[in-house]
């Protein structure tokens, strides 16, 4: 079941085409990244999820039904332009933002108390929004995007001005609210976060879907099926009785020597690995996948 | 739902401009301004007369016009006709405010008049000296003829005129006018449409601007739509408006009615009538003379003043200051969407400010010519109306006029409105680009 889709979503800006027939599926409770150069119509779509923005063509489909204005009470958006009123004091604004979104004041104080201690900064509720660092900032904007406790949540580089300690904070409450089924939409030029973090992905280029699928799966599809074996020898390994691989390179290392191998047919690794074991010594055995980076150059290029 | 969102906005929007310092300190001062420019004519008169006793030395060679200086609080006069000009001039006595020298007149009674004084002279003092001695000269003139009882045929001929002005209504009911007081009024509340719709409106430019380069606006239109934006930013600030007015009205009539405890009712009469008669055209000096000089029928302004329908005037002035201020802003709102900071607004809202000021100055035209024909257009077209048609109202317009004009105001604001919207919706979400009129009118169709 998808959380949110679009069919054939075109928008047009006069002569300039920012989406051109762009669909894309949003599985419930993964983590789908939204990737492509700047410019290539990505905050485009995400706003038209949000219904920022209209479509010119194509439907967008929430639950499996048209997406309609009372829907944005269940979608939590951190835009990537993003910013606080610079004159209100924190614990207001956040309480306007959340109560913009639907919640009664008691609950929104209530919710707001229990991410201000967890977040560590229940000091802050009085102070001006002028008073705070930019991190400082983008936490109680992270705040204000999850408050209402969002069953698809859009984050646009959420990472961006958070030091590392923060980072590890913001990252490992997505992971949490996708654990308990929060689906999130995670639009980044990191691509070691979309690594760590994605279970989907599409990749939209010239506001075109270039591709669409599992991370995993299109890494593969990338890849070319070789995998890396590093073992202890006093002399190079021929592996030419082995019928399963076939050598590709190899070349003596510190730790000893390390062989690029191609796997033929559909050789699962346990099978690669059971006899290997019997010809040398193994200490590391890796699939090649290609990373993320690399594809994203290669496909954008 | 939507309704609650709309007030959420719209409270926050005025909460966060009524708690401003600038607002309260503007909504206290302002009154005091107000009464103080209401109260001062009489203040003025009050402590100018303070300057009692001055001497002045009269320089007689007519020999006509001693009988006419006569003594007063503020003057005292000397006479020497023998007197030395040069002599006084070179060695002016301290004791003397002024010297006067009437020259001996000649055979059709004219004569010169200077006066030598250490300070200029007071505008006051020269018109009390011209016109004694005109009245001494006039009637040397008149005593050549040599006509019987003179003296009793000119107490005779005195008489007082004052024009009483009356405007017919169309239930046939004669009401007593008086042009001076609707002018005053027309003047102070079609200014202040004119101020308010450009303060306001800026106002509203400024909170647009704010959010932009804040970079909240994203987020809050992923929770409301940028039209509900747009107009809880407009009628926030409106209520902010409409309060600041309303205290203004209570601050200034409390004001003036303490004063007029204080200092007495008469001495109040007296400076408002004063006033009028400045807008109606009169010197100052004009006026101080006429009222010190005849009692002041102030029954007649007083029952003039109860012939202002002044339910209909206020009522024009909500009517016409509201819709008039939702017209223009929500025309800032959609320039303030179009740029990125204050200083990028120049070339974009002139085609915003300039049908307000060519308003203005259709207003100051009407205050002479209610009823002409470049008076009646500025009233009806809606973007000047606000100020044109306030500045008709006091003079008794007709009926289908202003319900023509509010019509064309309403609907004018319907449709902008709805324009503005749309360009609002594509301006806050662009950044970096500097837009011009062009790309104003492409967004349109996005």
């Amino acid at each position: 079941m998808d959380i949110i889709t679009c069919q054939n979503v075109v928008k047009k800006f006069n002569d300039f085409t920012a989406l051109d027939n762009v669909s894309i599926s949003v599985p419930k409770g993964k983590i789908f990244g939204l990737l492509g150069p700047n410019g290539a119509g990505k905050t485009t779509l995400i706003r038209i999820m949000n219904q920022i923005t209209l479509p010119d063509s194509g439907e967008v489909l929430f639950n499996g039904a048209k997406l309609q204005r009372d829907d944005i009470a269940y979608i939590g958006y951190l835009p990537e332009e993003r910013g606080l009123y610079k004159k209100m004091k924190v614990g207001d604004q956040a309480l306007y933002l959340a109560r913009l979104k639907g919640l009664s004041k008691e609950e929104a104080t209530r919710e707001l108390k229990h991410w201000f201690v967890k977040f560590g900064i229940q000091a802050w509720w009085n102070k001006k929004v002028e008073e705070l660092s930019k991190g400082m900032a983008q936490k109680v904007q992270f705040i204000c995007t999850i408050l209402h406790k969002p069953s698809l949540l859009i984050l646009d580089e959420p990472f961006s001005g958070f030091d590392p300690v923060n980072v590890q904070l913001v990252r490992n409450e997505i992971l949490l609210m996708r654990d308990a089924g929060t689906s999130v939409i995670l639009s980044t030029h990191n691509m070691e976060s979309v690594e760590e973090l994605c279970d989907n992905i599409a990749l939209i280029n010239k506001a075109k879907l270039i591709i669409t699928g599992e991370l995993d799966q299109i890494r593969r599809d990338h890849g070319k099926n070789e995998v890396e074996v590093i073992y202890r020898a006093s002399a190079p390994h021929s592996f030419a009785a082995n019928n399963l691989i076939s050598l590709v390179n190899q070349e003596e290392t510190k730790r000893g020597y390390r062989a690029i191998l191609e796997v033929k047919k559909e050789a699962c690794s346990s099978e690669i690995l059971r006899s290997l074991v019997s010809e040398i010594d193994i200490l590391s055995y890796r699939e090649l996948i290609p990373r993320m980076n690399d594809i994203f150059i290669k496909l954008v290029s | 739902m939507k309704t609650n969102k709309l007030f959420l906005i719209i409270s926050r929007e005025f909460l966060i401009r009524v708690k401003k310092k600038s607002f309260i300190i503007m909504t206290i001062l302002t009154p005091l301004l107000f009464a103080a420019l209401i109260v001062m004519p009489s203040l003025i008169m009050t402590l100018s007369s303070g300057n009692k006793g001055q001497k002045i030395l009269v320089i007689d060679r007519s020999e006509l016009c001693q009988p006419f200086f006569e003594n007063s609080e503020e003057y005292t006069y000397l006479f020497d006709k023998n007197a030395d000009i040069e002599s006084i001039k070179k060695d002016f006595p301290e004791s003397l405010y002024a010297a006067v020298e009437i020259s001996a007149p000649d055979s059709m009674f004219n004569v010169s008049v200077s006066t030598i004084s250490t300070k200029q002279m007071n505008i006051d003092t020269k018109k009390q000296i011209e016109r004694n001695v005109q009245k001494a000269m006039e009637k040397s003139k008149l005593e050549k003829y040599d006509i019987e009882n003179l003296d009793n045929i000119l107490k005779d001929i005195r008489t007082d005129v004052s024009v009483k002005t009356f405007t017919i209504s169309e239930s046939g009911e004669e009401k007593e006018g008086m042009v001076e007081l609707y002018m005053g009024i027309a003047y102070i509340l079609s200014f202040m449409i004119y101020m308010f719709i450009f303060m306001f409106g800026s106002m509203v430019m400024r909170g647009v601007i704010e959010e932009k380069t804040t970079r909240i606006v994203e987020v809050i239109v992923s929770s409301v739509k940028p039209f509900e934006l747009m107009l809880g930013k407009i009628l926030g600030v409106g209520s902010v408006a409409l309060l600041q007015f309303l205290i203004w009205i209570v601050l200034t009539g409390g004001i003036i009615f303490g004063a007029q405890a204080i200092m007495g009712a008469d001495k109040l009469t007296e400076s408002n009538e004063l006033v009028q008669q400045m807008a109606a055209g009169q010197t100052a000096t004009d006026a101080i003379t006429s009222i010190t000089a005849e009692s002041t029928p102030m029954d007649n302004i007083m029952a003039s003043l109860a012939n202002v329908p002044i339910a209909r005037i206020l009522t024009a002035f909500i009517l016409y200051f509201l819709l008039g201020y939702l017209l223009y802003a929500a025309l800032f709102s959609a320039v303030g969407s179009a740029v990125d900071n204050e200083a990028d607004t120049q070339q974009l809202i002139l085609p915003v400010t300039l049908p307000l000021i060519i308003g203005l100055f259709i207003m100051i035209h009407t205050f002479q010519y209610p009823d002409s024909s470049l008076s009646f257009w500025g009233s009806m077209i809606p973007f000047t109306s606000p100020m044109v048609m306030m500045a008709r109202v006091p003079f008794g317009v007709p009926a289908w006029e202003l319900a023509l004009s509010l019509a064309l105001l309403v609907g004018t604001f319907i449709f902008m409105t709805f324009v503005s919207a749309k360009i609002y919706r594509v301006g806050i979400l662009m950044y970096g680009k500097k837009a011009n009129w062009k790309d104003l009118i492409k967004w349109l169709k996005y």
